[in-house]
């Protein structure tokens, strides 16, 4: 099976660019499935009709547990632990079957040179548990709980100006540092919860769209009565995210003018105007505005912040450390192109304007923990510390 | 937490094997498993270590956790290849799986489950018996798998020894994780069953459910694979089933998502109010669209089953076309994916923002996504009559950009459009001739010729564009010659004028006398005789009205639909085809993959019929790649397995450092040409072998005949290969049975490439060793014929053959004339080069000789252009290719050489 597989890498099937090459390969009886992360493949063979979904996903989970034991997955760390790696192998899979992907739990019997110990004696609870996540035990001095509410703004707008789509992806991550096998619930104002309760929402309450939980939340509890109830593991995590589909107003709008002289020059004129309210300030704003791939000299005049040219990204990066809400900032750029084209250029790739930012002590949902009560049977009080912030997620804006 | 491992990877250049022996007997512990480790490392990039077998089985015995596993580790991959010695580890294994320690027990089942040799696997069965009912779910979870690998190696013996219904009784156990393993156990024993093993009856519905609620996120697929099986008894059992499930479209866990959403679509079958399913549609599409911020590789499964779930249940998606628009960074697979919904999704409610998506999409830089994004526009317009006009107007801006195979798709599509909506636009038929010299795709070329000869009474100068292609007739392809054929007998009906008289004496006689096509050839005949006996019977045979096509952009036909959506989740949704058209049972010796071009997606077109379509009368075009279930039955359960010999000193002998020799398994023959004889049966001793490298359904297999003439009977065939130019190594093993004095017997050994490739020129040389239990080896050399690789994929499109052509340096070229050849028929020898995947691309003629071009290609896409020039009836053959690989050219000119004058 290794010679076929490894024949179907640098052979048969697996031919050119493998970021457009199809994750889930056929090839004379056997069904390859690949991830990449860095400079490493990982991949599953298969003759039967297997969980595709599950398989990739799978991968994806073994990243994240190889990141967690090594810092950074690469073809260097996976030497350097090379045994760590097959014990590892051994333990989240049998037979193809996905067994079990906790790595904070892994990490208390499979452990790095450093760390180990002669004998383990058996294996964590946890990991055959209902609660498969937490193991017992677990004790802090002071005990605390920290949640961030992050929410990504996805945005498309064509190039007639129109917001061809808008959606908010929110994502509850939580740190927890708690003692023993706290019960969590957590209260939102969303709507259908508090209508079922029968209060009076002054338009606070929200509607989140499809919630997804991560696996401590009691999810038939969440479906008879919208609570959300859990035992938390240890450490950071993401509770939930949701997704709101409510069409936003773009929170930084963005207009770009450009005038090509063929084979002279390039002129380049961008707006950007903040169109949220003047208590919010968004931070680390940048904007990459595509350019020609053969222009050269540029010539940059801004109203704020700094903007400098990319060649590497084909692009024009304009950065402002501060842009408080309501205002309008220009830029203006000139750049020179060949006098002599290739005839027979293939057309070049039109990238969009693309966006980054934060807003911090703000979310578009408008979504608000009221509580996070901690009841834990040794009765120890914990303090939840709650932080809200909105991001730029895939932020597009389509040139004309 | 970064470990210094890779200190074991480093060699010392002399002497590795003897220096690791030492250390693994060295008396003190830590430079023992640092030995292991080194080993490990060593069988991790390859190298051959298992001649320390016995020493490394030696370390076995250990307290040491983690020198245990790598030990286990190494038995798993070289107790095979050393059945005799594994023998020795036996004894470990089954006082590991009591240890007091539970990890070392689920060890101890874990490793010997993964041993696939007959006289371990008898030993695994009492301590299997034991840690299915021990104390610790840990153990009792892997003892679980423990038992779908038994049955993969020996069914009958966990029929026998009642595993199945200990199995069984684990579905009621109270860990929640031991009865997840032990259902995807049951449902992996069941798939490679043809009995009922697994029914899942009410009772077992009940605990798998309340299962699901504790068990990790992996259990839970299982256990929602398993019961997407279940049939409920009615619209109750159906609706409470559903409630238990919806919550897990909540899960965070992609796969569990997709596989709720399998459960919920088969037990919607059955449920009759139209309130409770209307609102099932309500929940599961925000799920469905969430799977599409996760990973690209799982937005691709998603998007290839929100595939099949909109052709089943339009309404759950219909309002969410937009999260399908394409992101600048989305992988290409996942755009086409993405193109592929928007058409389905498209209605008059949204073509608007569709078509100005899809027209963005078409000023693309990816040649495939454009190709796609221009045909998407064609869809629609065949899909919504009210759509058609905007559409065309989109493809007529599209066209106006000039870039070349936007033009080219788009003149394909309209040619769809004026079909769908025949007398309704022809008026830009003006704006694409203009296109008319810039078209060289022959699909595109013959849905120009078709619209000119369709249209020619509203096209003043008709007879002059289609005369513009006729001098180039002979050099077109088959598809524009019929097009151009249909097209002028359609123009002479229509203006029986002098001009198109003679044009259909030129064409007519190309097409009949002129011409090796029979199709061509028979098409021209028919209008001959029709035209010069009843020129109004022509009228109404070549202009009849034709069937108005529809759009099939819902393609897959409702029965096959079922079963994929009953497979949601898995390859066979990614595929759209069922399972057992691309499952092959690990056990088959001689898989055989029926087509190549086998799951590469989903492409729909309806303009392949165009020129049956031409003819009037013909029936209107289909999809023409409904997947159709390929009838292909899972392969006869493998006969008992013959007991295996030790098979080391053949390597030795060939002086091969790795041990590819496989003992047979169970025997498989079959029959055929005859082969030439490689070893008389003089220089065996009787033993005659005959045998020959043949290409079979894409797999390369070497066909050999045994010829028993001694007195004794001879058994334990095995064969060995010795390095060569391809790496051409087994497969599988030797399936010969006992051959009794007089007996022969012939057999199919599959081959692979590129196992152990010597360096030096390419040369044909393959040399052979065979042995058996009672004579000595014998050796024999065979040829290797370069034919036999070239790939069923090596058709080359003529642009790219061109274009290839071009790129490639003169030095790349080679030159060899076969005087003593000689062509008779130009068509008998087309099919025969065809037959071994050496593709006919154009001809042409020079002065009196006929010059034909081909394209083949071997594995690692290595390609050969090839031009072969030669009198038809006289001999002499030029042949002349190009190809990266020019040092490959003597062994083509072979391989030509043998085919040519086959």
């Amino acid at each position: 099976m290794v010679s076929s597989l490894l024949n179907f890498f640098f052979g048969f099937g697996f031919q050119g660019d493998p970021q457009s090459q199809d994750p889930v390969v056929y090839d004379n009886g056997v069904t390859y499935m690949f991830v990449q992360h860095s400079n490493v493949y990982l991949m599953t063979a298969t003759r039967q009709n297997c969980n595709a979904a599950s398989l990739l996903f799978f991968l994806h989970r073994v990243v994240d547990v190889f990141k967690h034991y090594f810092e950074e997955l690469e073809e260097e760390s996976l030497r350097d632990n090379f045994v760590v790696v097959y014990e590892l192998l051994d333990e989240i899979m049998d037979f193809g079957y996905p067994q079990y992907t906790e790595a904070k739990i892994l990490s208390e019997f499979i452990k790095t040179d450093a760390y180990r110990m002669e004998v383990t004696q058996r294996p964590p609870m946890a990991v055959t548990n209902a609660v498969s996540w937490r193991s017992e035990g677990i004790n802090y001095k002071k005990n605390e709980v920290f949640l961030d509410v992050v929410e990504s703004v996805n945005i498309l707008v064509n190039s007639n100006g129109q917001i061809i789509r808008s959606d908010v992806v929110g994502a509850l991550k939580m740190r927890t540092y708690l003692s023993g096998m706290p019960e969590c619930k957590l209260g939102l104002n969303d709507r259908v919860l508090l209508e079922a309760q029968g209060r009076v929402t002054k338009g606070k309450a929200i509607d989140l769209e499809d919630i997804k939980f991560h696996q401590c939340v009691r999810l038939a509890r969440f479906e008879n009565d919208r609570t959300i109830s859990f035992i938390p593991p240890d450490g950071s995590f993401d509770l939930m995210t949701y997704r709101l589909s409510t069409q936003v107003k773009p929170l930084i709008w963005v207009e770009a003018q450009v005038e090509k002289h063929s084979r002279s020059r390039v002129e380049i004129m961008v707006k950007a105007r903040s169109q949220y309210k003047e208590r919010s300030t968004a931070t680390n704003v940048e904007i990459a505005v595509p350019v020609p791939t053969d222009a050269s000299s540029p010539n940059i005049r801004t109203s704020m912040g700094s903007a400098a040219y990319a060649p590497e990204n084909d692009a024009l990066m304009w950065k402002i450390r501060s842009f408080p809400g309501g205002k309008e900032y220009m830029l203006r750029a000139e750049f020179t192109l060949p006098s002599i084209t290739d005839e027979e250029a293939t057309p070049e790739r039109k990238a969009p304007i693309r966006v980054k930012f934060e807003i911090p002590y703000f979310t578009v949902s408008g979504i608000q923990v009221r509580y996070l009560k901690i009841i834990e049977k040794s009765g120890y009080q914990a303090l939840p510390w709650v932080r809200y912030i909105t991001m730029a997620g895939e932020y597009e804006l389509r040139l004309i | 937490m970064s470990g210094h491992d890779s200190k074991y990877f480093s060699t010392t250049k002399k002497g590795e094997i003897p220096e690791l022996k030492e250390e693994l007997n060295s008396q003190y512990k830590d430079k023992r498993k640092d030995a292991v480790k080194k080993v490990i490392a060593a069988m991790t990039v390859g190298k051959d270590v298992s001649s320390l077998f016995t020493d490394v089985v030696n370390c076995m015995q250990t307290e040491n956790l983690e020198l245990k596993k790598l030990v286990y580790l190494y038995l798993i991959n070289y107790a095979k290849s050393q059945p005799d010695l594994a023998i020795l580890a036996v004894n470990t294994f089954v006082k590991d799986s009591q240890d007091p320690n539970p990890l070392i027990r689920a060890l101890a089942v874990r490793t010997m489950g993964c041993i696939r040799v007959d006289k371990i696997t008898e030993y695994l069965c009492d301590p299997l018996q034991r840690c299915l009912k021990d104390d610790d779910p840990y153990v009792r979870k892997t003892a679980a798998i423990c038992v779908a690998k038994l049955y993969d190696i020996n069914a009958e013996l966990v029929e026998d020894r009642g595993f199945l219904d200990s199995l069984k009784d684990l579905i009621s156990d109270n860990n929640p994780m031991v009865v997840a393993n032990a259902v995807a156990a049951l449902a992996e024993i069941q798939e490679n069953s043809s009995g009922p093993i697994f029914e899942i009856t009410t009772p077992t519905l009940t605990k798998l459910l309340t299962a699901l609620n504790e068990c990790t996120e992996w259990g839970q697929v299982f256990i929602l694979d398993a019961l997407s099986r279940y049939k409920a008894s009615d619209a109750r059992e159906a609706e409470n089933i559903v409630e238990r499930v919806t919550p897990r479209l909540q899960h965070a866990n992609c796969a569990v998502v997709l596989s709720a959403v399998k459960m919920i679509l088969q037990q919607m079958e059955l449920i009759t109010s139209t309130d409770v399913v209307r609102n099932l549609c309500k929940k599961m599409a925000p799920p469905l669209v969430t799977l599409l911020s996760a990973e690209p590789e799982i937005q691709y499964v998603a998007l290839r089953n929100i595939n099949l779930i909109v052709q089943r249940r339009p309404t759950i998606l219909a309002h969410e076309i937009k999260v399908f628009f394409c992101k600048y960074n989305d992988p290409i697979y996942v755009k086409m994916e993405k193109l592929e919904i928007m058409i389905k999704l498209a209605s008059d409610r949204n073509i608007d923002q569709v078509l100005l998506e899809f027209k963005e999409y078409a000023t693309e830089v990816d040649v495939d996504f454009v190709r796609k994004a221009v045909r998407a526009i064609g869809r629609c317009a065949i899909k919504l009559e009210r759509a058609a006009e905007r559409c065309i107007s989109v493809l007529l801006e599209l066209i106006k950009i000039k870039v070349n195979y936007v033009v080219q798709e788009a003149i394909i599509v309209i040619k769809d459009i004026f079909r769908r909506y025949p007398n309704t636009y022809e008026s830009i038929i003006a704006t694409l001739c203009e296109s008319l010299d810039t078209l060289d795709e022959p699909e595109a070329k013959a849905s120009m010729i078709w619209i000119i000869g369709e249209y020619a009474e509203r096209i003043d100068n008709a007879d002059e564009l289609l005369e513009s292609f006729l001098e180039s007739f002979p050099e077109e392809p088959p598809q524009v010659q019929l097009q151009l054929l249909t097209a002028t007998v359609k123009l002479f009906l229509k203006k029986p004028t002098e001009g198109p008289q003679q044009m259909i004496q030129v064409v007519l006689n190309n097409a009949t006398v002129e011409t090796d096509n029979p199709d061509l050839r028979d098409r021209a005949y028919i209008y001959w005789r029709l035209l010069s006996t009843d020129p109004e019977a022509a009228k109404d045979v070549v202009l009849a009205e034709k069937p108005v096509i529809s759009d099939d952009s819902n393609q897959l036909d409702s029965t096959l639909l079922d079963e994929l959506l009953a497979n949601i989740a898995t390859l066979s949704s990614v595929y759209h085809k069922p399972p057992d058209a691309f499952v092959t049972r690990a056990k088959t010796a001689t898989q055989k993959t029926e087509d190549d071009d086998y799951p590469d997606g989903n492409e729909t077109r309806y303009s392949e019929t165009l020129s049956n379509a031409a003819n009037g009368g013909a029936s209107p075009p289909s999809s023409s790649s409904v997947p159709h279930a390929a009838a292909r039955q899972p392969a006869p359960a493998p006969a008992a397995p013959a007991p295996a010999a030790v098979p080391d000193l053949l390597s030795d002998l060939i002086g091969l450092d790795n041990n590819q020799i496989v003992p047979a398994d169970q025997p498989a023959t079959s029959s055929g040409p005859p082969l030439p004889i490689l070893l008389p049966a003089g220089s065996g001793q009787g033993l005659q072998i005959s045998a020959q490298l043949v290409r079979q359904d894409g797999q390369i297999f070497y066909s050999l005949l045994f010829e028993n003439n001694t007195q004794i009977t001879l058994d334990g065939f095995m064969i060995q290969f010795n390095k060569n130019s391809f790496g051409l190594a087994a497969a599988g093993p030797l399936q010969v049975p006992p051959l009794a004095p007089g007996a022969s017997a012939r057999t199919l050994l599959p081959m692979v490439l590129f196992q152990n490739t010597s360096t030096g020129p390419p040369n044909t040389l393959l040399q052979v060793a065979v042995k058996n239990s009672q004579q000595p080896v014998w050796y024999f050399n065979d040829k290797i014929l370069l034919h036999v690789f070239f790939t069923e994929d090596g058709r080359m499109e003529r642009t790219s053959f061109l274009e290839t052509w071009r790129s490639l340096p003169d030095s790349n070229e080679v030159l060899k004339e076969f005087p003593g050849i000689m062509v008779t028929s130009a068509e008998a020898t087309l099919d025969r080069l065809a037959a071994s995947n050496m593709f006919f691309i154009a001809k042409r003629k020079h002065a009196n000789q006929d010059v034909f071009y081909f394209s083949a290609k071997i594995p690692r896409g290595i390609p050969f252009l090839i031009e072969l020039t030669t009198i038809i009836g006289n001999p002499g053959v030029k042949c002349a290719i190009k190809t990266p690989n020019p040092e490959m050219g003597p062994l083509f000119f072979e391989a030509i050489e043998t085919l040519l004058k086959a």
